[in-house]
């Protein structure tokens, strides 16, 4: 439902307070694309290219889907450190609260025919990329609901139909895999680009070099993203790298340093990444962000770093809040309509994991199904071989 | 050893001691009990207090105090010299590692699950097992690569694999697979004591459990030889072979199947590369049956070599087929449902051994 807004004053950036009380709303997220101009928290630093201005260019309709969209991923990742808790989801969990800003802001920067590939920390990243909150909680309780209908799990969320290949365990592997969606891209003409994701820890991971090479010599349109939150799991990242100028550390191929906080600067930075990376090959930008939980819910995140720490980023970084005080200083929305926002993306995820929670395991047979795309007919076999065995399509 | 022997002679399995069951004290040598976690914790605090050449290397061993605090309290007692904190790059430091073994250093170490050590195989394989080989004896390597494999508990395909048969495979390399508490302790005794390359399969599912262990296993001396399987359980009726997590479940099923006058003999084979299979032979000429168990994939597996061992040396012994147990031949499931039929269950043994007792349904009835 739309705020219905004047045209804006000649001050750039100011627009009347919307008419609260007289229309009842559900939904006050403004449509008003009257474009504001606004600064990124701090310029962009850049290795071997030209960094793009700090201005950008906003609406009021685009800060508070930035808004909605953080708000609704917090939510949705603190909602799964309960579950986890309940013991309602099961083996690995890594929650992505604190980063949503890079999810969001990519996502404004791209079209689905760019592809994203990223590491486990996958929920928001998928979410972004179109996934449903149900897809997501039926997935981390292994119900048929999820988006691998239960046989993935947390770091195995994919969806295709929109260009958004997973999803890994294994760090480091999602580079190369990156690497070669550009190779597919630029070989099928898509005029389309890859952003491969990947954190410090994986940061110095051999395969990342050997596939940005290959890049770079191909002039593929790859984008390698460093979400840099200074851990690899309980590692800081001056422990682990001999030089976490991650941006710089493609050498030969251009890269940008990005606060990952600012979800305005990310998508400054991916869009000057993908036209980048369009006509020049290979770029790598290192996203500055942070993670408020452990590297996951086997890890308490304290005992390597401090909770001054995690709070002092929280109070002066954290991306939900910098958007909060831009809508509000530029008077987008009042508190009460955010806080309404807020409330409303709560009960969107408490409602999908009602649903979740009531919708069914996958069937016995589905063991079976998806071992290969084309099964040839062989047989395959259930842990004992002469009591459960099952012929493959 | 001495300590050894005594027991085979005896024929006393060292029964898995749950602390709820605290009365069964009583059976064991003595009244101390130990997590698999402590025993590898200990063996390794041991053996690198006796040879100044012996040091770890791994992902978060250190200052984290280990991904699964196996090596707790390691770094303050040895320094970071000789407990070394790696970066993600299992290909580097596995490599490193192997460099450090031809130079006269004993290296230990550590994949936070074997799913990783494939990032490093070619160092295992090519770098370490082969070199012995191809330098006529010029450079052995006596470096182990331990951690967990095989499936822990809903963590998916990617972190769930069992290495066993493929490390097995590889002349040049020992494979080792502890289940107890005094397995853990006297097996990584010895493959840090062995100059070969050593492959050291740990249960992160063993982790926590708690065995009893005698005053012998706790002594610092304390070594187990490498190639010998134990006889968990003598029996007169159906062999059941199984190694690391398996062997808690065949014991289990031999339980069970006791109630049905089925006398099981489980072997913990504790060492799969050198296999023992002079011990698993005596087992099924005594038993006829054989039903192997193991957590891994079917096709090639474990199973299948002491099928063809036991086809090949004791044919004429065997009234039934050998049954395999196995994991389904699926990547594993993440849902809790279908990773309960991915992995093989009690039951499964069970019926793989009744049925190589012809003891299952006949056929006529079920039609």
């Amino acid at each position: 439902m739309a705020l219905s807004r004047f045209a804006s004053s000649s001050r750039s950036g100011s627009l009347l307070k919307p008419l609260s009380s007289a229309i009842s709303l559900r939904r006050p997220i403004s449509t008003d694309t009257t474009p504001i101009t606004l600064e990124t928290s701090v310029p962009f630093t850049a290795h071997q290219c030209e960094a793009p201005s700090r201005t950008v260019q906003t609406t009021a309709n685009e800060l508070l889907t930035f808004f909605r969209d953080m708000a609704l991923m917090r939510r949705m990742e603190i909602a799964a450190d309960s579950l986890y808790k309940a013991k309602l989801i099961r083996g690995f969990c890594h929650l992505y609260d604190g980063q949503e800003a890079v999810a969001v802001g990519m996502e404004a920067a791209l079209t689905k025919k760019d592809c994203i590939i990223t590491a486990y920390r996958d929920h928001c990243t998928f979410m972004a990329r179109g996934g449903t909150l149900l897809e997501v909680f039926a997935e981390l309780m292994g119900r048929q609901a999820g988006c691998s209908r239960g046989k993935g799990g947390s770091m195995h969320f994919y969806k295709k139909d929109s260009n958004f290949y997973g999803g890994h365990g294994i760090v480091g592997a999602q580079v190369p895999l990156g690497c070669g969606l550009a190779f597919a891209q630029k070989y099928s003409k898509d005029e389309a680009v890859t952003f491969a994701l990947y954190g410090d820890g994986a940061a110095n991971q051999g395969q990342l070099f050997e596939a940005l090479n290959i890049s770079a010599l191909w002039d593929l349109p790859a984008i390698l993203v460093c979400e840099n939150n200074h851990y690899g799991m309980g590692t800081a990242e001056w422990r682990a790298a001999k030089s976490p100028a991650y941006y710089k550390r493609g050498d030969y191929a251009p890269g940008l340093k990005v606060d990952g906080m600012d979800v305005l600067a990310v998508k400054q930075a991916c869009t000057f990444a993908k036209e980048h990376a369009l006509k020049n090959g290979p770029i790598i930008l290192e996203m500055d962000t942070y993670r408020y939980h452990g590297h996951s819910m086997s890890d308490p995140g304290s005992t390597y770093r401090t909770r001054d720490e995690i709070t002092g980023v929280r109070q002066e970084r954290d991306p939900i809040e910098r958007i909060r005080k831009l809508i509000l200083s530029h008077d987008l929305a009042t508190e009460k309509e955010l806080k309404d926002i807020e409330k409303e993306v709560r009960k969107e995820v408490d409602d999908a994991i009602a649903q979740a929670k009531e919708n069914p395991v996958p069937e016995s047979s589905e063991l079976f199904t998806n071992v290969y795309a084309k099964g040839l007919g062989v047989e395959s076999f259930g842990a004992d071989r002469k009591e459960v065995r099952a012929t493959l399509p | 050893m001495l300590g050894v022997v005594r027991k085979k002679m005896l024929g006393q399995s060292l029964l898995k001691i749950r602390p709820a069951v605290s009365v069964l004290r009583s059976y064991s040598s003595s009244a101390k009990h130990m997590t698999v976690r402590d025993a590898l914790n200990s063996a390794l605090d041991e053996e690198m207090s006796a040879d100044q050449k012996v040091f770890l290397m791994g992902e978060e061993v250190g200052e984290y105090q280990g991904a699964y605090k196996i090596s707790k309290g390691l770094l303050e007692k040895y320094g970071p010299e000789r407990v070394l904190d790696t970066p993600i790059t299992e290909a580097g430091f596995a490599g490193i590692a192997v460099g450090a073994a031809y130079h006269g250093l004993k290296p230990v170490v550590e994949f936070m699950t074997f799913n990783f050590s494939m990032q490093a195989i070619d160092h295992i394989i090519n770098s370490a097992a082969k070199s012995n080989y191809m330098s006529a004896g010029q450079m052995s390597v006596p470096i182990v690569f331990r951690g967990p494999n095989g499936a822990a508990a809903g963590v998916g395909a990617q972190h769930s694999q069992c290495y066993a048969a493929w490390y097995a495979s590889c002349p040049g390399l020992k494979v080792l697979t502890p289940y107890s508490s005094e397995d853990a302790r006297g097996l990584l005794k010895a493959a840090i004591r062995d100059p070969d390359p050593v492959v050291f399969l740990e249960n992160e599912l063993l982790y926590g459990e708690s065995f009893s262990v005698s005053d012998e296993v706790l002594d610092s001396s304390f070594c187990l030889p490498i190639g010998k399987a134990k006889i968990e359980r003598v029996g007169r009726d159906v062999t059941i072979t199984a190694f690391s997590k398996m062997v808690g479940h065949a014991l289990k099923a031999a339980e069970i199947l006791e109630k049905d006058g089925i006398d099981a003999e489980v072997i913990n084979l504790r060492s799969i590369r050198p296999l023992d299979r002079s011990t698993i032979n005596a087992s099924v000429r005594k038993t006829n049956r054989l039903i192997t168990a193991e957590e891994g994939f079917p096709q090639h597996g474990v199973g299948a070599e002491i099928c063809a061992s036991v086809v090949e040396e004791s044919f004429a012994y065997l009234d039934a087929p050998v049954e395999r147990i196995a994991g389904a031949d699926v990547p594993m499931p993440y849902a809790a449902n279908l990773e309960r039929l991915a992995v093989p269950q009690v039951e499964d043994i069970v019926r793989a051994a009744k049925r190589a007792c012809y003891r299952s349904v006949p056929l006529a009835a079920a039609a």
